[in-house]
Parts: structure tokens; sequence; C-alpha cells
């Protein structure tokens, strides 16, 4: 039989639903129930991942609450970063600021989210929770000119002090190019992806 | 015989007449302890690829310490969201690349996650394999590059003769030495060439004597062990608290290993230990870094031994390329090999989240798919960037000497730590 390769996949909807094994959401019904007006959404990612959305002014009492709770212990820092959801289906508020966790423990991850606006993207910071917030956080400002309050030292942190705006917003031009010192002009030379000419 | 130029005619010294020393010279001069600021790097060669360390010295303690990265930035995720899934792979090669297989892998793990898609059996242990070999090359550049920098050169010697040998191996599995682009989403691109394990077998043995070799010149090494014990010293909360994982989380006496904690792929079928420290300073973690390679040793033997004959990647048109005889006689061929390449893998709008054991710790990634055929966001979290930040807590009050072994154990990798 020849396999298939018009046929969308089954899951392909825009619904998410759980494709692999539901993971545990004991850590963030826990959440849930302490902190109830904290909690703005839930759902399961298609990998069986629980996600919750958080009000970002709770953000710091929701981490201090997961690292230091004797059944979560979610101890161990594991990134943040930023999404545009600039050109995706569901848009408003623009930014998405996830953070993952992991729990010893209870040997899970735990993913939150935090949305924010355009026009005033700021976020509490959780520095003062987690040392290893401080240089994720320079990564998600520098990379997407979210401000996070009350960070000691929000500097960029890849890229130089001179650079303009935020290269991974999705309106920031692919082969817009801002050299310190001037390149030499390469003509014949395709680089890197999209598609070649200005911008 | 000494000094005899400053004797006069008549054999008098003028400097010990008694008389006090003239004004303002500099031997006499109050030590200042005015501090001073000195940059190492961006290209120094104990900071393995380009980080510019701007520290403060205080004589030789250095007083604060902020490493400058970005050096090596090209732009990974902007470049990957402008790619279809398939063309991400050569850009995951350059984010830890003594170890090119471990990213690429753990990249179509979350990719096959996200689509929801298992893998053949014999592709898992192809992985496992190619991990496994790649986090011997990692480590053995790492403990190479260690004694090197404590001024043995013959460690770094036995080591790169090994990492050579298994480069070789690389060579022929994949194509590329350290570039290596391997894998392809749902499996494997090519087999195993014939009578390889054979060589891999006979390059595992001769990697074993050249560890013993490498054991017997530091381990017990007066000079090194002075400079690593004690040295880079950081405990297990704060190290925790920092985000870090793999060695040198281990090497504080943490036992976390996602290859045991959450078994990915067919890990769970071998026999090996995790290698634990105890003291979070530069000597357990090239201690367990030695450990992690005969562990190694021993899972490749395993997977070698056990693994089953059968496909090498799915048989599903809209994911794996067709065979080249449907790609030529068939037309659903054509149009499943056409539509691929040029619109790439349709993986479904969706996202999550997916982590596995590379050499230095956590590699995960988190993956936003829009449906259009192209990653709309890639986050990776490298293993090195918390570690990196964990520096200037480290080594702030030491001594300038500590620096180096540091910086060397914790193996900060420049192109996944700068993306």
């Amino acid at each position: 039989m020849t396999p298939p390769f018009w046929a969308p996949y089954k899951a392909a909807d825009s619904s998410p639903s759980v494709i692999g094994s539901p993971l545990s959401t004991f850590a963030l019904d826990r959440v849930s129930a302490h902190f109830p007006e904290a909690v703005v959404e839930r759902y399961v990612d298609r990998a069986g991942g629980a996600w919750a959305v958080i009000h970002p002014d709770s953000l710091p009492k929701v981490a201090a609450f997961l690292k230091n709770d004797a059944e979560l212990e979610f101890k161990l820092f594991g990134s943040i970063d930023g999404v545009d959801r600039l050109h995706l289906a569901e848009n408003d508020p623009r930014f998405e600021v996830v953070y993952f966790l992991y729990s010893f423990k209870r040997h899970e991850h735990v993913r939150l989210k935090v949305r924010v606006s355009e026009h005033q993207p700021v976020i509490p910071t959780l520095v003062p929770v987690y040392r290893g917030a401080n240089w994720w956080e320079r990564l998600t400002f520098d990379f997407y000119g979210i401000r996070f309050e009350g960070h000691p030292d929000l500097r960029r942190i890849l890229l130089y002090d001179e650079f303009q705006g935020h290269p991974l917003r999705k309106d920031y031009a692919l082969r817009d190019r801002q050299p310190l010192i001037p390149e030499r002009p390469i003509k014949d030379i395709f680089r890197g992806p999209g598609t070649s000419g200005h911008s | 015989m000494a000094d005899s130029h400053t004797f006069d005619a008549k054999g008098h010294n003028p400097d010990t007449d008694g008389s006090l020393p003239p004004e303002g010279s500099e031997l006499e001069a109050h030590l200042q302890s005015k501090h001073m600021v000195i940059n190492m790097g961006p290209s120094h060669p104990a900071t393995h690829g380009t980080v510019r360390l701007k520290v403060e010295l205080d004589g030789e303690t250095i007083v604060k310490i902020d490493p400058e990265i970005g050096f090596l930035h090209r732009g990974f995720q902007k470049s990957c969201e402008n790619v279809t899934w398939t063309q991400c792979l050569p850009y995951t090669d350059r984010l830890n690349y003594l170890s090119a297989m471990m990213n690429n892998f753990g990249f179509l793990n979350a990719v096959e996650k996200l689509i929801g898609l298992e893998i053949p059996e014999r592709a898992q242990y192809i992985r496992v394999i190619g991990s496994e070999l790649h986090r011997l090359t990692d480590h053995l550049t790492c403990v190479g590059a260690t004694g090197l920098e404590m001024g043995g050169f013959a460690p770094f010697l036995y080591g790169m003769e090994a990492r050579e040998l298994l480069q070789d191996r690389v060579t022929e599995l994949t194509g590329a030495r350290l570039t290596t682009s391997f894998g392809r989403v749902g499996g494997i691109n090519r087999d195993l060439p014939e009578g390889w394990a054979d060589k891999v077998h006979k390059t595992l043995t001769r990697t074993e004597e050249l560890l013993v070799e490498m054991d017997g010149l530091l381990t017990r090494n007066r000079i090194f062990v002075d400079r690593t014990k004690n040295t880079g010293v950081i405990s297990a909360e704060d190290a925790i608290d920092y985000g870090w994982t793999g060695p040198a989380l281990r090497a504080c006496g943490i036992d976390h290993d996602l290859r045991k904690a959450h078994p990915y792929w067919v890990y769970e079928r071998f026999n090996f230990s995790v290698a634990v420290g105890e003291h979070g300073d530069n000597y357990d973690r090239y201690l367990v870094r030695m450990e992690e390679m005969r562990q190694s040793i021993s899972i490749i033997r395993q997977a070698l031994e056990t693994i089953p004959t059968g496909p090498i990647i799915v048989d599903d048109w809209r994911i794996a390329l067709p065979p080249k005889p449907e790609v030529y006689g068939t037309i659903e061929g054509v149009m499943a090999h056409f539509k691929l390449v040029m619109e790439g893998i349709q993986v479904p709008p969706g996202e999550c989240y997916d982590a596995t054991e590379a050499s230095n710790g956590e590699l995960g990634w988190y993956l936003v798919s829009d449906g259009r055929g192209r990653p709309y966001k890639v986050h990776v979290r490298a293993p090195g960037f918390p570690v990196l930040a964990a520096v200037p807590h480290i080594i702030e009050g030491k001594m300038l000497a500590d620096l180096i072994p540091t910086f060397d154990t914790i193996n900060m990798i420049g192109g996944e730590v700068e993306q």
C-alpha cells in the first residue's frame, strides 16, 4: 500500500489535542488551588504538556510557591524565552514569555506562560526567586524588547549596545543588517535563509 | 660574581653605605592597592571560542568578573524561523560543534514529539549510538583541553588520538566529521555502513586504553590535582538555582540524568550508571566526565550487540522522502518528493517542550508551529548558557589562576551559548 502524502494529519486541527500520553498536572492543580486569581488559562499542548497562563503581576509569587512548596520543589531553573505571536491566529496580547522549571522531587517540568501587550511589555523579574533567571531575562529583553521590572542588570546580552530594535520580533526584517564596521559589498554570495536582495 | 658592576672603583657599594635611597625609587614606593581591569579574550587560548571576560583584579584576586558573550551569535532562531523544519538541521550542528549529532537528534526528537511520531526501533538504536559517540568526543576534548591548560600536553594528545579515531567512525556513519546534519524527521537518513560495528569495537578498545593513559597522567598528577581540587567550587543548591544540568550538576552530588529520569529512545534497555561527584569543584567535574566516557563506551557496545534489523525511517511520505525507485517510477513518489522538498514537512499547529541529555546537560527545545511548513519559534535551552551565567558567582573572590581550570571544566561552548 502506498503511504499517504496528501491527507492532513488527524490531529492537525487548530485545537490542541493530546497525542502523547498526558503528563502530570499535579503542580498546576496546586497552583490553581492556591492562587485561583493568578491563573488566566489552563490547557494541554500536543505532546501532553500541561500549561498555565499566569497573570503577570502574580508571576513572582507563583514561582516562589512552585519553588518552596514542600510537595512541589521546582528548584531547577530551566529557561525563559519569548514568543512574538504577530502572525498567529490569536495575537492579542502580542507577546508571550514562556518559563520552564524542573523538580527533582516530582521528576517533571512545569510550563508557565505570561502574556504581555506590545504597548507595555513589562513583566516583574524572577531574579529574586531564581538567580538563573538573570541571563535568560536579559536574552528575552535583547531579542524581544520585553522589560523585566526589578532586574538588577537589564542590558543586552548577545547583541551589542548600539543595536537598534529587537531581531526576533516578527516585524524585524530577516536580512536587516546593522554592522558596527562597514561591510565589504558582496553581491555574488547568497547568505542565509530567505529571499535574496534587500530584506 | 653577582652585581659586580655596581661596585665603584674603590670596591665600595653605593647602595649599602648607610644612606637613604634616592627619593622616588619605585622599589621603595608604597604598593598601590588600586584595582586593575584586564580583558581576557575575545580571542584568548583558554576561552574556548570567543568570549570576552572583563576581570577586575585586586592583586591576583578577582574582585568582579563580567563575561561578555555574543561574538559567535549567528541568529540561530531567526534563521530557523525562515527555513523548513528539515533545513534547520544544519543550523543545529553549529550549536555544540563538538557533539553535533546530539543537537541534531535532540531537535528531531522535539519535532517528532510535536507531530506525535514514533520512530522505528533501529533508528532509535542508531541515535543512541551516534549520541554516545559524540558524547565521547565532547568529553575527550574537554578533559584533554583541561590537561593542556594545566600545562600537560601529553593527555591532550592522547585525547585527540582517541577523538580522531571516533571522528573517523562518525565520518563513516554520517559523511562529516563535525557538522554531521545526521538523521531526519522520522528516523535516520542512512543505515550503518557494512563492517562498521567491528571498526567501532576496535576504536572503543583503543579509546579505553587511551583513557587509562589519560587517567594515569592526570588523576593523581600533583600539579593537576592542586589546581583543580577545591577550585571553582559551587554548592548543589546554588548550581540548581542557576539551572545547571549535566556533568557540572552531577559533580555537585545531584543524581540527575535525563537518560535515566525520562528515558527517551531506547536508553532504558541499557545497563549503565550515572556518574555523580561530591564536592562540585573542578576535580569532580573532571572525574565525572571521565566516568561518563566509560559508561558511554559500555552503552555503545550494548547497543551494537542488540541492535535489531528493520527500517530506519518511518514509511510516511508526508514526513520522510519516498525511496528513490518510487520517486523515479511512480507519480505518487514524485509528488511526495516534490512537496517535501519544496514545502517541507507540514508539522501541525501546536507547541511542545522536549529535552534530551546532551554532553553538557539538558538540551531543551520549545517549538511552536503554525502549520505552514516552517517553525514559528525555535527556542533552544543550551546547557552551557546557565553554566556560564554562574561563573561570576563561582569565581569572584578567588584567584585569577582558578579561572582557567574553572572555565575548562564547565566546558562552555560558544556555539550553543551564543546561538
